[in-house]
């Protein structure tokens, strides 16, 4: 092909940006792996594989470049983000079967790289979850410490887990709060339950440092996760405010579930959010309040994996309508002569 | 006078590449003055600028002096071309453009006679002249914006506003990495360019002058002040901070002033004025040298042992420059301008011309092939580096799909083509090239259906015509006809050869009156020598008798078409 | 049920009113059809489609009277847009209305012209100039290079001179999207 101008080029490639997305996750999953054990390694490694594997197959069929595109680490970031989503005791197959439908379905049926209007992380996530709501929402308890082994074993199969798996805070609280009994309150249950959350903020704290570095290395602006993590914490502080009892306050809402990992890596997608800022800032702050409302009123414990798939649907029109002005068409520059 | 303490604005995006300019600062301007490098023939296009082509005023075999006009502007929007030195005009003919299509332009080939001998240069008094009269004395002087937009310089400095305008910008930013020109211009021929600029502030009525220039050419701004100091005059030097495209005009027009000229306007809209100082060199030299713009400085940089700037003759062939820095082997591309706008070369044959601020010489070491494109991940770098203010994600799925009426709604003609978003896009998408062909995609749509538009006009009207002229033609014959009528009433013995109305009489006439013409013309063909072939010169005869060849040639593959007896 | 069929029944009638008012108040008055088709053919108002103009074709093809394939200096990306437009299906060519030919100008022999006048009235778009026994010639930039001024010349002085490219004409080509080829590496 010829070559044109620019002949200079910056030295950065998709697959940088992709694996600076993975090192960005990294301290989320070390804290992860300090409270919940390793069992969430054997997940990543699950995902990573399939996820690898899926994608080579799918090139090969499309008659792809395998090796550039399988090397561009668009893949890996995906099937990271299944893996921390995903409950880490889950069975094998759960998670096989989720990233075989990212990669397969959400991503390379709608034309690969670059071209899928889903999250496919989010895409596997609602779809597991309506497929196996039972599996999905069972969480290790923060209490029990799981080594290896034992995480093998209960991934693959050989045992059940039962016994040491508990719901994450959120969907105690909202077993509790859509419980029979009309005076739980959400003090009642924390009452109950001296240590819902712990552990939990320290593997938002991770995600949070991740993100940060990913602003810091311009992979992601802020418009994303502050319009995000703004919309959040207003509803969830007016809300609070009104009904205590009811519902959560910012702290709890922002430190638990998945919030933080939406926040920087999830709402942050580019190929499935907006482009414009303006955009941007109604892409996350739409998402921040769906997830607040399926929190609250849905069927669901969490629901950023339905509130970031409704808002992609949205996306291309709020681009469309979110055009910032361009050189010379801002409002206040009227030419002095005609 | 020194750089005052004003707050300078910004603008959006921009990238900051390696600069890469020392390496052709260090020597001072050459000239090729060395017998083997001085060029023997200059190749001068006409088509030097924006606008209409200049129509040859020399005839083959003229001698010219040096700066003598060769030329003519054609029309008001358009500039004169001159001779850049003295010698033969040898052929008038289609040579290789510096373009990037390589195809070929009229150019006026000089011959040289190596005695460089100028023509009588008078300076013009600006003072006494009318805006006309300036405007047309600058188009003559082929004075062009030498940026590298080569926008003909008489437009934009109009004389006849009322109450002048109020900033004057020259423009020495000169951000594409490689390229020194301008900076050695101003380090070298500093109250020259002054000069200029006091010239320009003086016709436009200027209040206020900024000279921008990046901060990383310390020596050429130290060189300005002092001449700045020298002049009297309250010009202003402006450091801006360093980032390519400062240097584009809307782009230092917002920094100096914060003034945002959107596509489609002129910044004079805005009372804003803006000139590359080499522009102004040019103007002192018309002006107060009464010298044409016959040379420019030309930056030889990338894939050379010594890269240098030279001061070099319009026309002049690009390898006599590239000889004289001593290009490396391993050089696979010649591109004029810098390494984020410039276009490749056909050849080094082409010749220097007036847009030709630098001869980049290119290897897979310094520019290497662009990695293999990826898709678009929508991550939005380019939308930050963009200068304009667009979203180059948006124009590239535009471009690529070929909806380009989309693509237009995105603004894609705001799209100044700097190239800092295929900089940074990670994909290693050649975004400029998509817009490039969408722009001229469109341009090529848009001029056809004017055409379409016209020829359809003109169909419109000629069938109209055919009907008015029938009726009128048919109103005259029945009023013919009964006025025959009545002649035959009164005298029936003489009959008039009356028009007969049939058609076939009618045509018949016609072919006789045709056949008659024709042997007219086979006659005269044979006989006559026409009257203004008695007094030209012998090459021109000869041009002539081989234009008769080529004529008689046509003639004899015509005559089995001919009608026989004709 | 009954009242199931109700709210169904006054849902529709609601909606359908709102569609039927919105259809009569808002309604654009586009261009009709003629219109429009002769926009996309190339005015070239050469007559190879057999009828006398490209207006007169347009007019044919609206009444369904002409395939969209009879215009060869349209070309094939004349006839897609044809096709796109009316919903027809794509038709190569029609061979007896004549081939795709790159564009061209006619130009006349100003020595051999004899000043007869009858390219004059065989121009559809009056683009050439001259007058009775004084030589004719071609305005350039308005010929269409229909060709009509071609056979009634008496002495073949009129020959079509093709377009080239020129550095003005030049177009940026279409980035090769290098993406297809499948380089596997593995």
């Amino acid at each position: 092909m010829a070559h044109n101008s620019p002949y200079l080029t910056k030295a950065s490639s998709v697959q940088s940006v992709m694996l600076r997305v993975v090192l960005a996750l990294i301290p989320g999953i070390v804290a992860y792996v300090w409270f919940f054990g390793p069992a969430v390694l054997i997940q990543l490694g699950l995902a990573s594989f399939t996820a690898i594997a899926a994608e080579a197959l799918v090139l090969k069929l499309r008659k792809r470049p395998i090796w550039r595109f399988v090397s561009d680490g668009s893949a890996l970031v995906t099937a990271w983000l299944i893996a921390l989503s995903f409950p880490p005791l889950g069975p094998w197959w759960l998670i096989v079967v989720g990233t075989l439908v990212a990669i397969i379905v959400a991503k390379h049926l709608y034309g690969g790289l670059g071209q899928n209007p889903f999250n496919p992380a989010m895409v596997a996530f609602a779809l597991m979850i309506v497929a196996y709501p039972l599996l999905m929402s069972r969480w290790p308890n923060v209490a029990t410490s799981i080594n290896f082994q034992q995480a093998c074993e209960l991934i693959f199969g050989a045992s059940t887990m039962d016994a040491i798996t508990s719901a994450t805070p959120l969907d105690t609280l909202r077993t509790a709060l859509h419980g029979a009994d009309a005076s739980t309150t959400i003090q009642t249950v924390l009452a109950k339950t001296p240590r819902l959350g712990h552990g939990w903020d320290w593997i938002a704290g991770g995600y949070l440092l991740g993100g940060l570095y990913l602003l810091q290395q311009r992979i992601i602006t802020w418009h994303l996760p502050t319009a995000f993590l703004l919309s959040m914490a207003l509803l969830a502080g007016v809300s609070n405010q009104l009904d205590p009892a009811h519902f959560n306050g910012v702290a709890f809402e922002l430190l638990s579930g998945g919030t933080l990992l939406a926040a920087f890596f999830i709402v942050t997608d580019p190929v499935s959010s907006c482009t414009t800022p303006r955009g941007k800032l109604i892409f996350a702050a739409g998402v921040g309040l769906m997830t607040w409302v399926i929190r609250h009123f849905g069927g669901y414990p969490d629901g950023i994996a339905f509130a970031v798939l409704l808002m992609n649907v949205a996306a291309p029109l709020i681009d469309m309508y979110t055009q910032p002005p361009v050189f010379g068409q801002k409002s206040d520059m009227k030419p002095k002569h005609d | 006078m020194t750089t005052p303490l004003r707050s300078l604005f910004d603008f959006n995006g921009g990238v900051k590449p390696d600069y890469h300019k020392d390496a052709s600062t260090r020597l001072s301007i050459g000239v090729l003055s060395a017998p083997t490098e001085v060029p023997t023939e200059l190749v001068i296009p006409l088509h030097q600028s924006i606008g209409g082509t200049p129509r040859p005023i020399v005839a083959v075999g003229e001698q010219v002096k040096k700066g003598q006009r060769i030329g003519d502007a054609d029309g008001d929007v358009s500039s004169a071309v001159h001779a850049s030195t003295s010698g033969t005009v040898s052929a008038i003919e289609m040579r290789r453009m510096p373009h990037p299509s390589g195809l070929s332009s009229l150019c006026v080939v000089l011959e040289t006679d190596g005695r460089d001998e100028w023509i009588a240069c008078q300076a013009f008094d600006h003072k006494l002249a009318t805006p006309q009269e300036i405007r047309d004395y600058l188009r003559d002087c082929g004075v062009v914006g030498l940026g590298g937009a080569v926008f003909p310089t008489h437009l934009k400095l109009n004389a006849d506003r009322q109450g002048g305008i109020e900033t004057l910008i020259i423009n020495g930013a000169e951000c594409e990495p490689y390229i020194t020109c301008d900076d050695m211009l101003m380090r070298e021929r500093a109250n020259d360019i002054v000069r200029g600029v006091v010239l320009m502030r003086e016709i436009l009525g200027a209040k206020q002058v900024r000279i921008g220039i990046e901060d990383n050419k310390p020596e050429a701004i130290a060189a300005m002040q002092v001449a700045v100091g020298d002049c009297g005059d309250d010009l202003q030097v402006v450091v801006v901070p360093t980032r390519y495209p400062a240097g584009g005009a809307k782009q230092l027009i917002r920094v100096i002033t914060g003034i945002e000229v959107p596509h489609g306007k002129r910044s004079i809209d805005y009372d804003v004025q803006c000139f590359n100082v080499a522009t102004a060199l040019a103007i002192y030299e018309a002006i107060g040298l009464g010298r044409p713009l016959i040379s420019r400085i030309v930056t030889v940089a990338g894939n050379v042992d010594a890269p240098r700037n030279f001061d070099v003759l319009i026309g002049t062939p690009i390898k006599k420059i590239i000889a004289a820095c001593s290009p490396l082997p391993d050089t696979n591309r010649l591109i004029m301008g810098g390494p984020m706008m410039g276009v490749e070369m056909p050849g080094d044959e082409v010749p220097v011309v007036k847009a030709t601020n630098c001869i980049l010489l290119g290897s897979n070491k310094i520019f290497p092939p662009p990695a293999p494109e990826m898709p678009c991940i929508r991550c939005g770098e380019c939308a930050l580096a963009c200068p304009a203010d667009l979203q180059p994600l948006e124009l590239y799925w535009f471009s690529r799909a070929k909806i380009f009426g989309k693509a237009q709604e995105y603004h894609l003609f705001d799209c100044i083509e700097c190239g800092c978003c295929s900089y940074v896009c990670p994909s290693n998408i050649p975004l400029v090239d998509y817009y490039r062909f969408a722009k001229s995609e469109i341009w090529a749509r848009e001029k056809e259906k004017s055409l379409a538009d016209e020829a359809r006009d003109r169909f419109e009207f000629r069938q109209f015509r055919d009907v008015r002229d029938e009726q009128e033609k048919s109103a005259r014959l029945a009023a013919r006809a009964a006025a025959a009528a009545a002649a035959k009433q009164l005298a029936t013995t003489d009959t008039v050869a009356i028009p007969n109305t049939e058609a076939s009489t009618e045509a018949n006439e016609k072919a006789a009156l045709i056949a008659a013409a024709i042997a007219r013309a086979r006659e005269q063909q044979v006989t006559a020598t026409p009257q203004n072939m008695q007094q030209l010169s012998a090459e021109q005869l000869a041009e002539i008798s081989a234009i008769e060849a080529r004529r008689a040639e046509i003639r004899e593959q015509a005559k089995p078409h001919l009608p026989p007896d004709a | 049920m009954f009242e199931a069929i109700l709210v169904m029944s006054v849902g529709a009638i609601v909606l359908g009113a709102a569609l039927g008012y919105a259809a009569v108040k808002f309604r654009v008055e586009g261009d009709p059809l003629v219109e429009k088709i002769d926009a996309i053919l190339p005015q070239t108002q050469c007559g190879q489609c057999s009828f006398p103009g490209c207006k007169p074709y347009a007019q044919a093809i609206a009444r369904g009277e002409a395939e969209i394939n009879q215009c060869p200096p349209g070309g094939e990306d004349g006839i897609r847009k044809l096709a796109d437009l009316l919903g027809r299906e794509f038709k190569p060519l029609s061979a007896e209305h004549g081939i795709e030919k790159p564009k061209a100008v006619a130009v006349i022999d100003e020595q051999t012209c004899i000043g007869c006048t009858l390219c004059i009235q065989a121009c559809p778009v009056d683009a050439i100039v001259g007058a009775a026994k004084q030589m004719h010639t071609i305005i350039a930039e308005q010929c269409t290079g229909c060709e009509l001024c071609l056979p009634p010349c008496p002495v073949d002085c009129i020959t079509m001179e093709t377009l080239h490219e020129t550095v003005e004409t030049w177009k940026w080509k279409y980035p090769v999207v290098t993406l297809h080829p499948a380089a596997n590496l593995q």
